[in-house]
């Protein structure tokens, strides 16, 4: 590892473990290894991690553990060996999009934005493979890293009362995917049909920090027959294994 | 069984939380006020992750179709048993029939109802926590029946070494930790947070919001991890004290982290409520 992350105490409960602030995919891979290192040790005193772009947040029993020994024991971690044993490889995962009208309500208002016309966006769209930075606010959204800057386009003044689960956006220089309904301001311009987060599956979401998403076009009688697939859990949704 | 008769303004099932779905971006949920939540639990000897019933300002009506024993915590909502008033922190014993009601808000907001052994909703991601698109539903409704694990089987009292007292219902000044952005702030900022009474605004159990602005040029930060009693200054000087049901992640300035027992003392409050914050 190449940063020295800083150790700071967050209430009575947690500590952030922070690294320089930027939203890069050398940052993010020392905050996926090491987070994975603290899972892979299984340290009673501690209740939860929340990984995100540069840092990560941990959950401790402050009854078992103070602030200063855990600050100890995180970086004796750090410093110790790499990542041993079986560990979940990165993937790169091939997300369905259907950019019909039907799906596509801003695709129209992202066209004259940005000047492109409606089959450039798609295909800026599904031509990047972007980074997963984090999941957070709501169940099972990723924030994504890569959307090309031609792209980039502010949310809208007015947000949806309701959005569509599925919906693929773009809010401002990322894009991503509603898990659920949802009220939001995002520009949409498309659906997939796959599931991004899953209450009855003991891991609900298929994607981590430190994965890959690319988008790939569908039609809308695919999206009707994967939407079939699903239901019948006979669905499994393309992905590539990263090697670095 | 229970059974809701009418429903009340909020009402949900809640236990400790769901731990361990933050990374996935699933709030931890949970009592809001945590130390009336277990000592309900404690009063019936039941154990502390035990689900019990929040009930929000205006209670529920409700029929025990079994006999057993309840206890009612936090916030004094005027509880009545057949129409004569029950005690609150008190073990309570109920027949077959009888009726729950609640009246008239004395002190506090939010009502923990225990039932010996606990309320068996569903038990979705580790947590029976009402949550809206994790559990079924996210409040109670008119007509719900709910189980509960014995009737009077009533596990055997427990003295615990560390057990739950009242919660202060009257404290104003809500103890805080420096957040990891707290030094964004300037020495004025400061000052101001620290010699100001707020005023809580909307809230609900996602968040409180203070009525004064915090006026400050501070950027937004990298997206990352919030927490129940973070408190999120926003561009436009809003403050904003996140609660239980709170997003796991977020990128407005987090001046202030509250103590556990705040968080408790803050969810037994109201609207135009006054609190204050001091440095621990």
């Amino acid at each position: 590892m190449t940063y020295s992350p800083t150790y700071k105490p967050f209430g009575e409960t947690a500590m952030l473990i922070v690294w320089p602030a930027q939203m890069n995919e050398s940052i993010l891979k020392e905050v996926v290894d090491f987070n994975r290192k603290i899972e892979q040790q299984k340290i009673p005193d501690i209740v939860e991690t929340i990984p995100s772009i540069h840092s990560i947040t941990v959950i401790f029993d402050p009854q078992s553990i103070s602030f200063d020994e855990l600050t100890i024991l995180m970086k004796e971690l750090h410093k110790g060996n790499a990542l041993e044993g079986s560990i979940r490889p990165n993937c790169l995962w091939k997300i369905p999009v259907c950019y019909d009208e039907q799906f596509g309500l801003d695709l129209r208002e992202v066209s004259n934005h940005t000047g492109l016309s409606i089959p450039e966006i798609i295909e800026m769209h599904i031509e990047v493979i972007y980074q997963v930075y984090s999941i957070g606010f709501l169940p099972g959204f990723l924030y994504l890293g890569g959307l090309d800057r031609q792209l980039h386009m502010d949310r809208k003044s007015n947000p949806r009362p309701k959005i569509l689960k599925g919906a693929v956006g773009i809010g401002g220089e990322q894009t991503g995917i509603y898990p659920s309904d949802s009220p939001g301001g995002w520009q949409i311009i498309g659906n997939t049909p796959v599931q991004l987060f899953d209450v009855n599956k003991e891991v609900p979401c298929f994607a981590e920090p430190g994965d890959k998403i690319q988008f790939t076009r569908c039609s809308l009688s695919e999206y009707l027959a994967i939407v079939e697939l699903i239901k019948l859990d006979s669905y499994a949704l393309e992905k590539e294994v990263i090697r670095d | 069984m229970i059974r809701i008769l009418k429903k009340g303004l909020h009402t949900s099932i809640q236990d400790l939380g769901r731990i361990g779905y933050r990374k996935y971006g699933v709030p931890t949920s949970g009592a809001m006020d945590m130390q009336s939540a277990k000592l309900s639990n404690y009063i019936l000897g039941n154990k502390e992750k035990d689900a019990v019933m929040e009930v929000t300002l205006q209670g529920p009506g409700i029929e025990f179709l079994t006999a057993t024993r309840i206890a009612i915590c936090g916030a004094d909502l005027s509880p009545s048993l057949n129409g004569t008033p029950t005690p609150l922190n008190k073990s309570i014993l109920v027949q077959k029939g009888d009726l729950l009601d609640f009246g008239v808000r004395k002190t506090g907001i939010r009502s923990y109802l225990a039932i010996a052994g606990g309320f068996q909703t569903d038990i979705i991601l580790g947590s029976r926590s009402f949550y809206e698109g994790i559990t079924k539903s996210a409040v109670c409704d008119d007509g719900d029946e709910i189980a509960f694990h014995s009737s009077f089987g009533v596990g055997k009292f427990q003295h615990r070494l560390h057990h739950p007292q009242p919660i202060n219902l009257g404290l104003i000044d809500l103890d805080v930790h420096k957040g990891p952005e707290f030094e964004m702030l300037n020495e004025a900022q400061k000052v101001l947070l620290f010699n100001t009474s707020f005023s809580l605004g909307i809230n609900n159990r996602m968040a409180y919001q203070l009525q004064e602005l915090l006026m400050n040029e501070l950027p937004s930060i990298l997206s990352s991890a919030v927490l129940p009693g973070s408190v999120q200054l926003t561009p436009a000087g809003k403050m904003i004290i996140l609660m239980r049901d709170c997003q796991t992640t977020g990128g407005y300035p987090r001046i202030l982290q509250l103590s556990e027992n705040a968080i408790n003392v803050l969810a037994q409050k109201m609207k135009n409520e006054k609190v204050s914050f001091e440095l621990v």
